[in-house]
């Protein structure tokens, strides 16, 4: 008859009605402030720079060797290499970024620059919280804003910290290893070579792929 | 409890007798036109955060719950974030609308689109004076003329609606309000047609009246509201369907219809103006909700006769408060109709049904004096046979349409 699927409807409403009342787990709503989401591993906001040990300006990571300055679709990087070196984790000179700042405005969370990064230097951040008062001088981030500790980067992204920083390591190893060959070499062969010099001891680790596709 | 049913009345017969002869009829209007103007208003406050409430629960979320009291932190550091629940939140939208810009379009006709929202709220506020919301508490008792005075002032909102859509020279306000005008119009028929039934039976056009002839006892304890008759109980939903329509409610809220007309008529509305608009809407729901209280719910008469101690106005705000509630659900339940299916609904089933309704009434005055169940069950078949006839044709016609080409 005409009318019972008006009826039906009506049921319907009125089942969610009372239903959300006596049993709130079926509200969707998250109320932000007061709650807050768990975020999903691959969650990306924004980059940051990361740095070992304590000091985050001699810990950087960054060589300033500005493919990603290159490689942002928005051109939100900008880096000033350095006139001097310092040693690098594997403890080869290298230059570092004299400026790093990021336009948090421009950047597009596209990731691009980390996948790019040679140097496990630049990650993706979760923090989402990057709202500011003062556009013109809180928008763009400089080096000492960007730059978080690796155990930030353990915590927020545990699966792509443990391959990086095994990557890491058995760069490092390498070089270790290829250190300790070349000294037992020099040791055999009695030429005396330094081994800053050396042509073969200029290892780039190899290139991981992208780290955290998303998705 | 006698003193707590008429304590509005003795109050205002209390503030009058103190003043002197001259004044005290004006007194006596300004103080019942500002109760209307102060009880109403706040009742539109209340249900805009009920509204908002009801509709999200309805959709399984917990719909405004945040703005309670407003605190300063910097002036008083010390006062606790108090929520209320949400049910600040209408404050908070009345600043909003008073301190938003009113902007007129360059090409509206100035002086038009200025008083529309006033030739809304004006009909509706008077609509107000002759609703008996209790014992002795009509503000105007017209004793001839009631109900007429009510539809009068009711159908000069259909103007106001015009005014808008004409003068803010913009195609989708004047879409909305030839569509409003076109809506109005139509189901004020059925709603005029579905009242008289009641006139009918009751023999007097005055709400008071109407209110004092339901007040008869049924089984003893059942009040004899006209809803508990078959032409009654047709009529009030008959009425409920064309005070749907007449009030712009959804199913029926073509006339504004954002997903197509933006806001319909007061598209070129906003700030206070905009604000105007809503209110009278509301206050027009209230009004109508009201007549249909007052003309089938039996007023102010409490539902049993053990319950009459209660006090008169609390039943017409409380029985207000569940039609309110169901025309909440309504929304939050039913799509938008098109305009063809509005058109069709009015004029091939409304009317139809509201004719043979008054048959129905007729048939009941005149087998007064048969068995009250055989007559209860010659109307209850006339009507559902005529329910059946007619709402055949409409399912035939809105059957799930097949799409040939698209499927």
């Amino acid at each position: 008859m005409l009318g019972s699927g008006i009826l039906k409807g009506l049921a319907e409403t009125a089942k969610n009605f009372v239903g959300s009342y006596i049993d709130e787990s079926g509200l969707t709503t998250i109320e932000y402030p007061d709650e807050r989401q768990t975020l999903a591993e691959n969650t990306r906001q924004f980059p940051f720079l990361v740095f070992d040990g304590d000091d985050a300006m001699k810990g950087l990571r960054c060589v300033s060797c500005q493919i990603c300055e290159k490689e942002c679709p928005p051109q939100c990087i900008f880096i000033v290499k350095s006139k001097d070196k310092k040693p690098d984790h594997v403890g080869k000179p290298q230059f570092y970024p004299a400026t790093f700042d990021i336009d948090l405005s421009v950047c597009m969370s596209c990731q691009i620059c980390v996948e790019v990064c040679p140097f496990e230097a630049i990650k993706m951040d979760t923090e989402f919280e990057l709202s500011t008062s003062d556009r013109f001088g809180q928008l763009l981030l400089h080096k000492g804003q960007l730059a978080k500790p690796n155990s930030h980067f353990q915590e927020i992204h545990p699966t792509d910290a443990a391959v990086s920083d095994a990557a890491l390591a058995a760069d490092k190893a390498k070089a270790e290893a290829k250190a300790a060959a070349d000294a037992k070499a020099k040791a055999e062969a009695g030429i005396p070579r330094p081994l800053a010099s050396s042509p073969e001891a200029v290892t780039i680790p190899p290139a991981l792929g992208p780290p955290n596709l998303p998705m | 409890m006698e003193q707590i049913d008429q304590i509005f009345v003795h109050l205002k017969h209390g503030v009058v007798a103190f003043l002197p002869e001259g004044l005290q009829p004006l007194v006596s209007i300004l103080i019942s036109v500002t109760a209307i103007v102060l009880v109403f208003p706040l009742l539109f406050a209340l249900t805009t955060v009920l509204e908002r409430k009801g509709l999200g629960r309805i959709q399984n979320r917990p719909g405004p719950n945040r703005v309670g009291l407003p605190r300063l932190p910097t002036l008083f550091p010390w006062l606790p974030k108090l929520r209320l629940a949400g049910f600040g939140q209408f404050a908070a939208d009345g600043i909003k609308s008073l301190t938003k810009e009113d902007i007129v379009p360059r090409e509206a006709d100035r002086v038009v689109h200025f008083l529309a929202p006033f030739v809304l709220l004006v009909p509706v506020l008077l609509a107000f004076s002759v609703l008996p919301v209790g014992r002795n508490m009509a503000a105007l008792d017209l004793r001839e003329t009631g109900l007429l005075f009510f539809f009068a002032a009711g159908a000069a909102t259909e103007l106001s609606v015009f005014m808008a859509g004409w003068s803010s020279h913009n195609k989708y306000s004047l879409l909305g309000a030839m569509r409003a005008i076109a809506q109005m119009i139509s189901y004020e028929i059925p709603l005029i047609l579905s009242s008289l039934t009641v006139v009918m039976m009751a023999g007097s056009l005055s709400l008071v009246t109407i209110v004092e002839r339901q007040s008869g006892v049924n089984f003893g304890f059942l009040h004899g509201w006209h809803v508990f008759t078959p032409w009654g109980f047709a009529g009030f939903w008959l009425f409920l369907i064309a005070a749907c329509a007449e009030a712009n409610r959804t199913p029926f809220d073509l006339p504004e219809a954002e997903s197509e007309l933006v806001a319909g008529y007061f598209t070129e509305y906003s700030g206070f103006k905009f604000a105007l608009f809503f209110l009278g809407e509301y206050l027009g729901l209230f009004a109508i909700s009201g007549l249909g209280i007052t003309l089938f719910l039996g007023g102010w008469l409490s539902p049993f006769t053990f319950l009459n101690w209660m006090p008169s106005w609390f039943w017409f705000f409380f029985k207000l408060f569940l039609m309110i509630a169901f025309f909440i659900w309504l929304r939050g339940t039913l799509p938008r109709l098109r305009l063809d299916q509005l058109m069709n609904f009015a004029w091939k089933f409304l009317l139809p049904m509201t004719l043979i309704n008054l048959v129905v009434a007729a048939l009941w005055h005149f087998t007064n004096s048969w068995n009250p169940a055989l007559r209860w069950l010659l109307g209850a078949i006339l009507l559902t046979f005529s329910y059946w006839i007619l709402g055949r044709g409409f399912e035939a016609k809105f059957r799930p349409r097949t799409y040939r080409y698209a499927s």
